[in-house]
């Protein structure tokens, strides 16, 4: 169970959030709500270790996470708005890559998110929107509790926004949680809201 | 383990999928070697006085030359937050790192030592001290280029900053390796000074990861 108590963060001289705290139970789904500039993405770092927190903590079963980053690291699953795709290697080498980090079946992630007859394909030459889907691939790799999504439905067409739902699903009903900062309508039945807003 | 394989697989890899990027370096090392002779004049004698020195130091200048994107392509595509999240440890994560830079750039630059030390006249008996102080060296200058390299992340004109940070650092290897060459010419045991690159490398090995991994996860 991954809790948030009174995080706060600076972004160079601005206070982007403070006094935040939320509870993400297994199972749940939180949507990350706010114009541009709120945090989302900052929030979704913090609590996945790229960024210290400025204040507060983040206790993963109540131990503080920036004892053991590489533990926490391990069980996190951060997606950011990049897709962190090596133009040069395969779609499968790219999934490949990151099974051999954190294990996997490979063909099962393509196959879930039709990507199988693109496996062999440089990552250059899939379109914006298939690169996403080969990023959300990723996911599928391997069961860690915590999903941290950031706008992860960007460019993808309407079926693969029904395989990635079908994919949330199936994490959720096997215990795991979702934080997804959005703007678009996601496929997550009663996710509660997190809405951040612009700090004066 | 695995992680710390699957990182240096995945640069060998890249590297294999990119090979203008290498042979740019290994082009780079034989035409600054190939600038001596011109600049020198053509007495063999002063080039061979010239060669030790020159050799290094030209060799150290073309390692440098993919450093830059060493960190900073990682960044870019988003895959540092990838690797940082790996459980991998960033000064293991630094170290695969260090080491893939000198398997696809320091080892092809050792393979392409006897044609500059030809160009540059260098007696023939001191060419295999050569490759060895070339080899010691440039795996000094990975290890401290990746420690600069993940320094200047996220700089403007990080490119610029990163010589300015690791070649003073680089000095100690260009003495003793220089010295190591010039003894071998000379026909003096060269050993006492490969000893101490030895050393110099055994310095940066633990060190050297160290910091960057402590640059990366602060920035």
């Amino acid at each position: 169970m991954l809790q948030a108590h009174d995080l706060a963060c600076w972004r160079g001289e601005r206070l982007v959030f403070a006094g935040l705290g939320f509870t993400l139970a297994p199972g749940a789904a939180l949507q990350l709500l706010g114009p541009n500039g709120a945090g989302k993405s900052s929030l979704l770092r913090v609590l996945a270790g790229l960024l210290p927190p400025f204040d507060g903590s983040v206790t993963w079963d109540g131990e503080d996470t920036r004892i053991e980053p590489a533990a926490h690291a391990r069980r996190t699953r951060y997606l950011g708005h990049q897709d962190a795709l090596k133009p040069a290697l395969t779609a499968r080498e790219n999934l490949t890559f990151q099974a051999r980090l954190a294990g996997g079946d490979v063909d099962a992630a393509l196959a879930a998110m039709d990507l199988t007859p693109l496996a062999e394909l440089p990552a250059r030459l899939l379109s914006a929107g298939q690169k996403r889907r080969l990023a959300l691939a990723r996911l599928a790799l391997a069961p860690a509790p915590p999903w941290l999504l950031d706008e992860p439905t960007l460019g993808l067409d309407v079926a693969s926004v029904a395989r990635f739902g079908a994919m949330l699903a199936a994490h959720r009903a096997q215990g795991g949680a979702v934080l997804a900062a959005t703007h678009l309508p996601l496929p997550l039945p009663d996710a509660g809201e997190l809405r951040l807003e612009p700090a004066p | 383990m695995t992680a710390w394989l699957a990182v240096l697989g995945r640069e060998l890899r890249l590297a294999l999928r990119h090979p203008a990027d290498a042979l740019a370096a290994v082009l780079f090392f034989l035409l600054v070697a190939a600038l001596f002779p011109f600049g020198v004049g053509p007495a063999p004698e002063t080039l061979a006085r010239l060669a030790p020195g020159a050799l290094i130091a030209s060799a150290l200048l073309a390692a440098l030359l993919p450093l830059d994107r060493l960190w900073g392509a990682e960044a870019d595509d988003g895959s540092l937050d990838l690797l940082l999240l790996s459980g991998l440890h960033p000064a293991l994560l630094a170290l695969a790192k260090a080491c893939g830079h000198w398997l696809t750039t320091g080892l092809p630059l050792l393979l392409a030592t006897p044609i500059a030390a030809a160009m540059l006249n260098l007696p023939t008996e001191a060419w295999g001290t050569a490759m060895i102080a070339l080899g010691l060296g440039s795996a000094l200058l990975s290890l401290l280029g990746t420690a600069g390299a993940a320094l200047t992340l996220g700089a403007r004109r990080g490119g610029v900053l990163l010589p300015l940070l690791v070649l003073p650092l680089a000095i100690p290897a260009v003495i003793f390796g220089a010295a190591a060459i010039e003894a071998a010419a000379g026909i003096v045991n060269p050993r006492p000074m490969l000893l101490l690159q030895g050393a110099l490398l055994a310095l940066a090995l633990p060190l050297a990861p160290l910091a960057a991994g402590a640059a990366l996860r602060g920035e």
